[in-house]
């Protein structure tokens, strides 16, 4: 039943997993891309540490990469709640594939949509919505929780920044067209110094160093970054000299909600894959499946996935319904990515031996959901969030 | 220019396995996951590509049923069908609904809408009557292309490619024509979000069967449905002269 179906019967509180038409239609047409299109490419993509062009190409073809985006610069038009679940059933298929996708509608689009000036918008929306991939720069060697006691420089002269320092670990950048730079312009005013820069890709002295190798999300590029005295007008700052800090804040509540969504997706296909084998394989002249230690487990993962669902569903609506979803975000993110880490493992045990080899796709799932717990805040800044507005919660 | 009509089923997806009632009259629907008929959306995509190819100016997607077939209709509009048509049709005469019934309703549509194309799917999933095309081609006696793994438009001629047992075979026929798109007919496209939203604009007319002057009544009747026999467990051997002494010994040589 759609959400205007259940309006229409009356029905005042639907369960959260109900959409709207638009949003159920989106989901599917996802699906089945991601399912058809897409998972022929994931385990090569894997194993060379590489994103396919092919891939990134139908990914703006389907409108994937500019969900929010208006109409009019090219984008989709539809809401927060959709770009959820878009990145949940890519999630399910690649998480490379969904992060990509995450950062670019969670932070890249959402950001210039919000702060964007006119001339800004322009130039920049059209192209994110259609063939250009954006990155996000804040982390550096020396700040990655701690994030606003970033060192890069931007220093005014006349009508133009010139800024010097290095980022770490930004994602896309291999594929990236434009890049959000975070740099301090006034270092004595601590991070109410941070201001948001726009770097394009073919800016001098910008350079993208080696990706790394990594355990997991091989196929999504993560770089460290080299700004070398780049010259940047004062025409790319994005929103307000200084309020940088707020906005990286700002987007970066919302993009745990993306977050969660990829964990989310990876935890399902995960256990999708994993469950048919338990059903076929027997042993001792039984299915797998039915033994009760079996069972046991496999139900307790589902509940949990489940768990993790509605708190992923419930923050994006709180969002979407303009109320406050802090906490509820943080709550989200921490919760499944523990999800994803106890989910792949377990999908592995369940299919012994063969959950170890690389013919089988659980191995792929259990390297990539470790980054769910690091990435984007780590566990530890979720709870530290969390336990500040619980504090709050009992000021009375 | 011209206009098409484009029928679009829906069935039981692809991918779910089927189980029949326990009172044997029919297979589970309820609570299955349902989808546009795989050769419905290869006749949708032709259409949709003529159209592109500027040979037609409209598509219209009209699908027979109750009313979550206008999910199938939606589905229809987003792969680029410019409106839709939702023959309402729910209960018994859904039940008993079959290729005699949706064909005089497509004929009478056909008519109606002044259409030069009449393109549908070579048969649905679920029945696999693979009778549809054939009878609306009958009911108005318009020249039809069935199995369709080629079009080409040429003037008011249609240039048609079936796959037939032999091979393949070339014809030539007239428009106004029916179509019934086969397997190779073409690879349609996933719907993109932006269409998707665009969809949600296009219109979707609502009528009954009577208003086309078309009876339901069924001349079938359905009287048991079975599954098929469990699959027995196969027997191995060592060589190929043991394979041959059994083939022998079971009469299959």
């Amino acid at each position: 039943m759609s959400a205007e179906q259940a309006a229409a019967l009356g029905v005042s509180y639907p369960p959260l997993q109900t959409y709207s038409e638009e949003e159920g239609m989106m989901r599917d047409a996802v699906n089945k891309f991601a399912q058809e299109r897409l998972a022929p490419f994931v385990s090569k993509m894997d194993e060379n540490s590489l994103m396919d062009p092919e891939v990134i190409k139908s990914l703006f073809e389907q409108g994937l990469m500019g969900i929010e985006i208006d109409p009019e610069y090219g984008g989709t038009g539809s809401t927060f709640f959709s770009s959820i679940l878009v990145i949940e059933e890519l999630a399910k298929v690649d998480a490379s594939v969904a992060v990509l996708c995450d950062i670019q509608n969670t932070l890249i689009n959402t950001l210039f949509t919000k702060l964007g000036t006119a001339a800004q918008k322009e130039r920049y929306l059209s192209r994110l919505s259609t063939d250009m991939v954006g990155s996000f720069c804040l982390s550096e060697a020396e700040s990655g929780s701690d994030a606003f006691s970033l060192k890069t420089r931007a220093d005014k002269h006349g009508d133009y920044y010139v800024i010097n320092g290095s980022k770490m670990w930004i994602s896309n950048a291999e594929q990236a067209g434009v890049f959000l730079v975070m740099a301090n312009v006034d270092p004595s005013a601590g991070h109410r110094g941070i201001t948001c820069f726009i770097v394009d890709r073919d800016t001098e002295g910008l350079q993208i160093g080696k990706k790394e190798n990594k355990l997991g999300l091989r196929a999504s590029s993560t770089c460290p970054l080299n700004l070398d005295n780049i010259k940047v007008p004062e025409k790319n700052v994005l929103g307000q000299i200084g309020h940088g800090y707020k906005y990286a804040i700002g987007m970066l509540n919302e993009g745990r909600i993306g977050i969660a969504a990829q964990m989310l997706g990876l935890a399902q296909g995960c256990f999708d894959q994993a469950v048919p084998y338990t059903r076929q394989r027997v042993q001792f002249g039984k299915r797998i499946f039915d033994f009760q230690a079996m069972q046991h487990q496999i139900a307790h993962v589902a509940t949990q996935i489940e768990a993790a669902r509605l708190l992923t569903y419930n923050a994006a609506r709180l969002k979407e319904a303009g109320r406050p979803f802090i906490k509820e975000a943080c709550m989200a993110k921490y919760f499944t990515s523990e999800v994803a880490t106890l989910t792949t493992s377990k999908c592995i045990e369940w299919m012994g031996g063969v959950g170890f080899t690389k013919d089988y796709p659980v191995e792929k799932y259990y390297r990539d959901c470790k980054i769910g717990t690091i990435y984007e805040g780590t566990t530890n800044i979720q709870l530290s969030t969390m336990a500040k507005f619980i504090d709050k919660e009992y000021d009375h | 220019m011209s206009r098409v009509l484009v029928g679009v089923k829906r069935v039981i997806d692809y991918a779910v396995k089927i189980r029949v009632k326990p009172d044997q009259s029919g297979v589970v629907t309820d609570g299955v996951k349902h989808s546009m008929n795989p050769f419905c959306e290869i006749a949708v995509e032709e259409a949709v590509k003529l159209k592109e190819k500027k040979f037609i100016k409209e598509v219209v997607a009209v699908s027979c049923g109750p009313s979550q077939v206008t999910e199938t209709i939606r589905t229809a509009l987003a792969m680029g069908c410019d409106r839709g048509i939702h023959v309402e049709v729910s209960g018994k005469d859904y039940e008993a609904m079959g290729p005699l019934q949706i064909s005089k309703i497509f004929a009478a549509l056909a008519k109606k809408e002044e259409a030069s194309l009449v393109i549908l799917g070579k048969q649905a999933i679920d029945d696999d009557c693979n009778q549809t095309g054939q009878m609306t081609a009958a009911l108005l006696d318009w020249p039809q292309g069935t199995f369709a793994s080629e079009v080409t438009i040429d003037g008011e001629t249609v240039k048609v490619v079936r796959e037939i047992d032999g091979g393949l075979e070339t014809i030539k026929i007239s428009m106004p024509a029916v179509l019934t798109a086969d397997l190779r007919l073409n690879t349609p496209r996933y719907a993109t979000l932006p269409n998707i939203m665009k969809a949600k604009k296009k219109k979707i007319a609502n009528m009954k069967p009577a208003d086309l002057g078309v009876d339901m009544v069924s001349r079938v009747e359905v009287l048991r449905v079975d599954e098929p026999p469990t699959r027995l467990a196969g027997v191995k051997v060592e060589t190929v002269d043991d394979l041959v002494a059994k083939l022998k010994a079971n009469g299959t040589i």
